[in-house]
């Protein structure tokens, strides 16, 4: 095999909580510059699967690489130096900040040092750190929220900010956990034009839960179906649409219509 | 100016300078109750050296709250293990060592109080309380300030976005110790005598309350909360035993009405209606 190394290798990990095997010998890889899916009825495992990529909980077996490089042992604090970020399920953001301070809190990763650390960078208003901020809202439509307390913003601009956040750290990888979960269609277009932009250049590879089947077709070009913390399913969003067994796990049987507008039931 | 109006600023003066070693802590998500302790340490540290060496009480001070930084660095390692309320109870542990370890030092005084020799008066105070708040308001317009509230916020969250949030919590933690000995060492040189038994757990509690009452999120809420919380009992001075009944009072309905505390960043960003770079954004904000 020639090339780059994949941008994200998972190889067999295992991750036990108590008796329950949340994820089970799981092992796939997520090709760079993609925009891959991972999908599966609720409890499948895929908030797992982030939590262990980005170190917030350790793997019992197995290996996680980034860029062909072991992570399985890095501390969370350091994988954002390896190019991964990421949104979560529920919006995140620190609600005491200005969405333009949660979106610097991204730039920590660059400018962490002692000196950047001083730098009073709420106090001259045109400093290069603030203007990069201010640039990256102004890009995802949102500047005119900068200065505003994020609590009391509508859940979708406090989702999109949540993606800004994450993409000031310059991630190689960006995970999103559910960006589209409770927003209506006109913020879900606003999310889609805003990840267009994101991975439009090729530089930032998504990897993406998601449940909303419309979504992911129109978003991604690669899917991983997991179910019971094991991987059934992967290939083109076509591709796993037209396989049986996630035909069987979304929809209780195998049908031969097509299910392009197929919203995922959750399951209990 | 009169002695009892000397004697009130320069008790405000030096409250607001405790309310900013409390506040530093707090901004980070973590409840110093050993406050006192640190105080205490800046106290006698900077009383010795004074007293002793006849060092400068300028000098003097500024080496106590190095002291007790120094003490509170070495404590903060394994104490900021701990979390919520067994955080705050080691806290108040390392404050009652503090305390008994004074209490039993001869070469201070022991129980029996120590005197101090060099007396400073309200505007070198006054410009020491200056210098703190000038100090703090700067360092919560770095990246600092927006690192130290995002720890508070969300740790977890923190981490993964590359911040050390272990290092902030002790760089926090250990120069709010810094200004609460600096605090201890005016007031060590202004009342010209301290005794251990002053720095104990209900100053701890009174520094602690500024804060809370006056905003935690806001880098102007301990200066306020200092202010009102030093001023309020003079002025309800008239009705003489009263005054404490209504004091607690006061901090009763204050929590009930206002858990955020009296200044909130938010409040302050409505009131200019401007963000902090200055320029009008609430304004623009449609109506969510």
């Amino acid at each position: 095999m020639s090339g780059p190394p994949p941008i994200l290798r998972l190889e067999r990990v295992t991750k036990r909580f108590g008796g329950m095997t949340a994820i089970d010998d799981l092992s796939f890889t997520v090709r760079r510059g993609s925009r891959t899916a991972l999908i599966g009825p609720n409890g499948a495992g895929k908030t797992t699967v982030f939590n262990l990529v980005t170190g917030a909980i350790p793997v019992d077996a197995g290996q996680v690489f980034v860029d062909g490089r072991d992570i399985t042992h890095v501390p969370s604090r350091k994988r954002v130096r390896y190019g991964l970020a990421r949104s979560f399920q529920n919006v995140r953001l620190m609600p005491h900040l200005t969405a333009i301070e949660n979106v610097m809190v991204g730039q920590h990763c660059h400018n962490g040092g002692l000196f950047g650390v001083l730098q009073p960078v709420n106090l001259w208003p045109r400093n290069r750190w603030r203007e990069a901020a201010r640039a990256a809202l102004r890009e995802a439509g949102l500047e005119q929220y900068a200065g505003a307390t994020v609590k009391n913003l509508p859940y979708g601009v406090q989702k999109r900010l949540e993606v800004v956040r994450a993409t000031m750290a310059k991630p190689q990888l960006l995970l999103l956990d559910e960006p589209a979960a409770g927003l209506n269609s006109a913020e879900t277009e606003a999310l889609q034009a805003l990840l267009g932009g994101i991975c439009g250049s090729g530089d930032v590879t998504l990897l993406v839960v998601e449940h909303d089947m419309h979504f992911v077709g129109a978003l991604c070009d690669a899917v991983v179906v997991l179910d019971f913390g094991r991987k059934i399913a992967e290939g083109t969003p076509a591709e796993v649409r037209a396989d049986p067994r996630v035909q069987e796990i979304y929809l209780g049987t195998t049908i031969t219509e097509p299910v392009e507008r197929c919203h995922v039931a959750r399951s209990a | 100016m009169s002695g009892y109006l000397e004697g009130i600023l320069v008790l405000l003066a030096v409250n607001v300078v405790f309310a900013y070693g409390a506040f530093l802590p707090v901004a980070a998500g973590q409840l110093n109750l050993g406050l006192a302790g640190f105080a205490a340490i800046g106290a006698y540290s900077s009383a010795y050296l004074s007293n002793a060496y006849a060092i400068d009480p300028t000098f003097a001070i500024l080496f106590g709250g190095i002291a007790a930084g120094a003490i509170a660095l070495i404590v903060a390692v394994p104490v900021l293990r701990t979390r919520g309320i067994y955080l705050a109870l080691a806290t108040f542990a390392v404050g009652q060592i503090v305390q008994a370890t004074l209490l039993n030092l001869e070469v201070v005084g022991g129980a029996a109080g120590y005197p101090v020799t060099a007396f400073i008066r309200l505007p070198t105070i006054a410009a020491f309380a200056t210098g703190v708040v000038v100090f703090v308001a700067l360092l919560f317009a770095t990246r600092f300030g927006i690192a130290v509230t995002a720890v508070h916020d969300d740790e977890r969250v923190a981490d993964l976005m590359g911040l050390n949030t272990r290092a902030f919590q002790i760089a926090a933690f250990t120069l709010g110790s810094v200004i609460a000995g600096i605090g201890g060492g005016l007031y060590a040189h202004h009342f010209s005598f301290i005794e251990a038994q002053y720095f104990n757990i209900g100053l701890s509690i009174t520094i602690v309350l500024y804060v809370l009452l006056g905003g935690t999120q806001t880098v102007l809420g301990p200066l306020l909360g200092a202010a009102v919380f030093t001023l309020l009992p003079e002025l309800l001075r008239g009705s003489a035993n009263w005054r404490y009944v209504l004091f607690a009072a006061a901090v009763i309905i204050l929590m009930a009405l206002r858990p955020q505390g009296l200044l909130t960043g938010e409040q302050i960003r409505r009131l200019l209606g401007v963000d902090r770079q200055g320029r009008s954004a609430l304004s623009r904000e449609p109506a969510a």
